[in-house]
């Protein structure tokens, strides 16, 4: 439905976009025992890992092929084979990722036969997965390189029916969820006592909640991810009874799943809002066979009521928003369900799902261009990452912070918005930015003939 | 993308060359050229930490804050680092803006890259109006061979603002090159194209100074510079802290020149030295010592004996109250242990400040120290000092359990390494959020020390779960805990 405006600038200024390689990498953080591998220079590594810490306040695992002025000119297979083998060596995890970067692949590296060329060398290290993808950073981004991996991890590593055997419902309770980046942690964890309240038990791919949620453990130190989806739930993909599918760039994810196991998909775009945790719930009811938990019925109605309430302030609130694709159809959905208008829609890069937003125009830029559109449209309301709150302090509009990164708050990265409790958060803080900001009001005027005390009748300026 | 290997080779003239490189990894000021290997090591895949090239450059010119700093790549080499260095201005923001080409793949095969940055200078020109652009080069262009140097030029003369090309791909090597491409650029483009304005009229003898490495990190300078300005040394430029264009243009009028803490850029002290004849020398602003050490410094160096004199007048009456004011911090420190784990850089200066508090300094990373750091650190802390050259997480919580430190001062990356394991922790480094130059910024440092040392939460951190093993809350739960196994 929306019009998607193409990228018409030679300088992108304040770039929403986060690249591929970090998509990647976050997928591969949500598996337990794992280490990304990028394949590019040093810094490709070192500026992801300082882009993750600032954003989970982790220690986060995440090594380098190094290449330098030589590999990267005469080629960096090598690096590559040596990269993966130090891994394996010195921190035995159970998966490594290679990633490319844009210098590796305009380099023209072909790490998907690196891979066969490491197995052929170090026979020795045959149980640790080693997974290839290409994720250069010149196209797409975070969430289309997230998809991508988590894509080939599952083509890689999933077991085909034909081969083991699984069967479908052999696991009944058992659902396989496949979850977009841009779900939480804390998103996660909802989402997991959503499914349990419906007797099932979800198998959640890749499980950022249980990898990056800022948990202690007794354990000084791990150089590679603790907690995250175990590689040996993976062969047991093919018993569960369903696969729900979060997210519309996961589509193809999705598909592969269900290629390869026949489980069948059920495929929902997001979890923001009222009609879509009521897809959510219709999907899981008819999955389980259960009905609707009481306190599910109890949240929705208090969902309900968070609509009543804060209608007032959300209603006709004309809203800018800056997001890459899952998110802001979410953010799109939430907030059309208030009666706020979306009066502008900035995102990083094209993706099919685009078409479908039912908002007039989506363009594809970065924040300068959100900002310049938030101008002419009256903005009144931003929502985008921490990147964004500058351009809202320059609008003089609140802020509320979604996205990716998230670095000038605490917990970021935990916050709950989905489900029926989440959305009602959500619509109170909204509600609650536009309160606490000064907004326009009518000027006082006061009369010559006021009888108001002497005290007052000063203050001739309008304040 | 095999086929773009021919260009690949018909253009590799244009990006540095090893030879260049090499140049610049050959620093004849720098104590590390002594040893065996020059410069920097060379980084081993899977298993290597630390930045690019690239990276090293940014950091090094980014605090210069009316400048547009356009980075030539495609999205992650600024998408994953704009706006995130704890350096402040004190009037321009140019530099918070991230501006990139963000290089597509069409750009890339098609070759329009050149003609993408060359729009990309004259948007930013238009757009923001600044007094000059600097165009850091990364990996791709370099690999395909984009001339940095020629569509800097052409654009400079077709819209007459300078715009320097700083050519700093990630691959050429570490950051600490990348410090020095983009001192070299410096010196290069832009030192020496600006007379300083008219000294203002004073009562005493203004001098023309410098300071080389100095980032302002979240504006901690503006602890010392009060103080120069009092002593009537006016700093022309600080490379880069809280610098403007027409700053670093002035910078070879200075009669001396500061290298602040770091070697990073001492290529710029030294070109400054052989161009200008400027002399320079080492110091740091942490710790009252090294303060002191660097206000008579600049009066020996500048040799006019009324600064020596008003100098030390300074002095005295600076080290009189920040001992007053330090005093029942100093109690509560004196005694702690530390492990100092800063990369090397700034590990003798920040020895020294810690020493002030009567603080001992249990063992400190010499990586990337030189020789002339290492004997420097001898000396502060003796012959038998621990100096570790294994940064590995690891590593520093083993020395950390072994020589029983009750924290860990170290840069943010290892924040985590601390946290995880329960130690009280510093950051030290450039993302930092608090200032600890000068002397007063020791009461922020003190303050920082005591709040993670003194806080309540290890206790509740280190205690198991009262459900869970003999020792609970409130029961003795401190020196068995910090025990750390090295299984």
């Amino acid at each position: 439905m929306a019009n998607v405006i193409k990228r018409n600038k030679a300088l992108s200024v304040n770039p929403l976009k986060a690249s591929q390689p970090i998509g990647g990498s976050l997928a591969t953080l949500g598996f337990n025992r794992a280490m990304p591998l990028l394949h590019g220079s040093q810094g490709c590594t070192a500026f992801a890992k300082v882009f993750f810490v600032r954003h989970f306040r982790e220690p986060i695992p995440l090594q380098s092929t190094a290449m330098d002025q030589s590999s990267s000119v005469l080629g960096a297979d090598e690096n590559v084979v040596e990269g993966i083998r130090a891994i394996a060596e010195k921190s035995k995890p159970d998966l490594i990722t290679i990633l490319t970067t844009g210098l590796a692949e305009t380099q023209g590296a072909d790490v998907h036969r690196n891979v066969r060329e490491f197995r052929a060398a170090y026979p020795e290290f045959a149980d640790i997965a080693v997974v290839a993808v290409n994720t250069p950073d010149f196209v797409g981004s975070v969430e289309t390189g997230y998809a991508a991996t988590l894509t080939e991890i599952l083509r890689a590593l999933v077991p085909d029916a034909k081969t083991t055997g699984s069967k479908v419902g052999k696991r009944p309770r058992q659902v396989n969820v496949l979850v977009s980046y841009m779900l939480t942690s804390g998103d996660i964890e909802a989402l997991h006592l959503i499914f349990v309240q419906f007797g099932l038990r979800p198998v959640f791919i890749p499980n950022l909640a249980d990898s990056l949620d800022g948990c202690l453990t007794s354990e000084d130190f791990s150089p590679v991810t603790i907690g995250g989806t175990k590689l040996s739930e993976l062969a047991t993909l093919g018993d569960a009874i369903a696969t729900v599918v979060i997210g519309a760039s996961l589509q193809t994810a999705g598909q592969v799943l269900e290629e390869k196991t026949g489980v069948p998909t059920y495929q929902l775009d997001h979890l923001y809002g009222l009609k879509a945790n009521d897809a959510l719930v219709m999907t899981l009811t008819m999955i389980s066979g259960n009905p609707v938990p009481e306190r599910l019925e109890k949240q929705r109605a208090q969902l309900q009521d968070a609509l009543l309430d804060t209608h007032f302030m959300l209603g006709q609130l004309r809203v800018a928003l800056a997001a890459d694709g899952d998110l802001l159809a979410a953010l799109v959905d939430l907030l059309q369900e208030t009666g706020a208008d979306v009066v502008t829609a900035v995102t990083s890069c094209n993706v099919p799902l685009l078409s479908r937003i039912p908002v007039a125009s989506i363009k594809i830029g970065d924040l300068e261009d959100m900002e310049k559109l938030a101008i002419t449209s009256k903005a009144q309301l931003v929502i985008g990452n921490s990147h964004a709150v500058t351009s809202a302090e320059r609008l003089n509009v609140p802020i509320l912070r979604a996205g990716f990164p998230l670095y000038d708050v605490i917990g970021g990265y935990a916050k709950t918005w989905i489900g029926y409790a989440g959305s009602r958060q959500t619509l109170f803080d909204l509600a609650n930015l536009v309160i606490n900001h000064a907004h326009e009001e009518i000027p006082i005027y006061r009369s010559r003939y006021a009888q108001k005390p002497a005290n007052e009748t000063v203050a001739l300026s309008c304040h | 993308m095999v086929a773009l290997l021919s260009k690949i080779t018909l253009h590799a003239t244009v990006m540095k060359s090893n030879k260049d490189i090499a140049e610049l990894l050959d620093e004849p000021a720098c104590e590390h050229n002594k040893k065996e290997k020059s410069g920097c090591a060379k980084p081993k895949p899977g298993a290597s930490a630390g930045g690019c090239a690239f990276d090293g450059a940014q950091i090094a010119l980014l605090p210069i804050a009316d400048v547009a700093h356009i980075v030539h790549g495609p999205i992650a080499c600024a998408g994953s680092s704009w706006n995130n260095r704890g350096t402040r201005s004190s009037g321009a923001d140019l530099y918070r803006y991230g501006m990139t080409t963000d290089l597509t793949e069409q750009d890339i095969i098609m070759g329009r890259s050149e003609k993408r940055l060359f729009h990309a200078i004259k948007q930013a020109i238009e757009d923001y109006k600044p007094p000059a652009v600097f165009v850091y080069n990364t990996c791709v262009p370099a690999l395909v061979g984009d001339d940095l140097n020629a569509v800097c030029k052409s654009a400079a003369e077709r819209w007459g603002v300078p715009v320097v090309p700083i050519d700093c791909a990630g691959f050429y090597g570490t950051k600490n090159l990348g410090n020095r491409i983009a001192g070299d650029a410096m010196v290069k483009h832009v030192i020496g194209t600006r007379d300083p304005d008219p000294l203002p009229e004073s009562n005493i003898r203004i001098h023309d100074v410098n300071l080389i490495g100095e980032y302002n990190i979240a504006g901690e300078f503006w602890h010392v510079l009060p103080l120069l300005d009092e002593l009537g040394l006016r700093v022309l430029c600080t490379l880069s802290g809280d610098a403007r264009f027409r700053e670093v243009q002035t910078m070879h009028k200075a009669e001396v020149n500061m290298m602040v803490c770091s070697k990073a850029m001492v290529n710029v002290a030294r070109l400054l030295q052989k161009n200008y004849g400027t002399p320079w020398f080492e110091g740091s602003f942490y710790g009252i010592t090294d303060t002191s050490e660097a206000l008579r410094g600049f009066a020996h160096a500048l040799n006019d004996d009324d600064l020596i004199v008003r100098a030390e007048a300074i002095i005295t009456r600076e080290e009189a109250k920040i001992r007053e004011a330090l005093k029942p911090w100093q109690a509560r420190l004196k005694g702690k242990r530390v492990l100092l784990f800063t990369g090397g850089v700034k590990s003798w200066s920040v020895i020294s400040a810690l020493q002030d508090l009567g603080m001992v300094v249990v063992a400190t990373g010499t990586k990337k120290s030189t020789e002339e750091d290492k004997a420097r650190i001898r000396e502060l802390m003796g012959e038998d000092t621990v100096m570790i050259e294994d940064g590995s997480p690891r590593a520093l919580l083993k020395i950390v359990a072994n020589y029983k430190a009750d924290i860990l001062i170290a840069g943010g990356r290892n924040m985590y390494t601390a946290l995880k394991a329960k130690i009280p922790f510093l950051d030290i480094n450039q993302e930092r959020e608090f200032g600890y130059e000068g002397y007063s910024g020791m009461l922020e440092l003190v303050r920082q020390l005591v709040l993670t040392i003194e806080s309540p939460v290890w206790e509740l951190v280190r205690a198991p779960a009262p459900w869970h093993g003999n020792s609970s809350l409130g029961l003795d739960s401190n020196s068995s805990e910090l025990e750390v196994n090295h299984g």
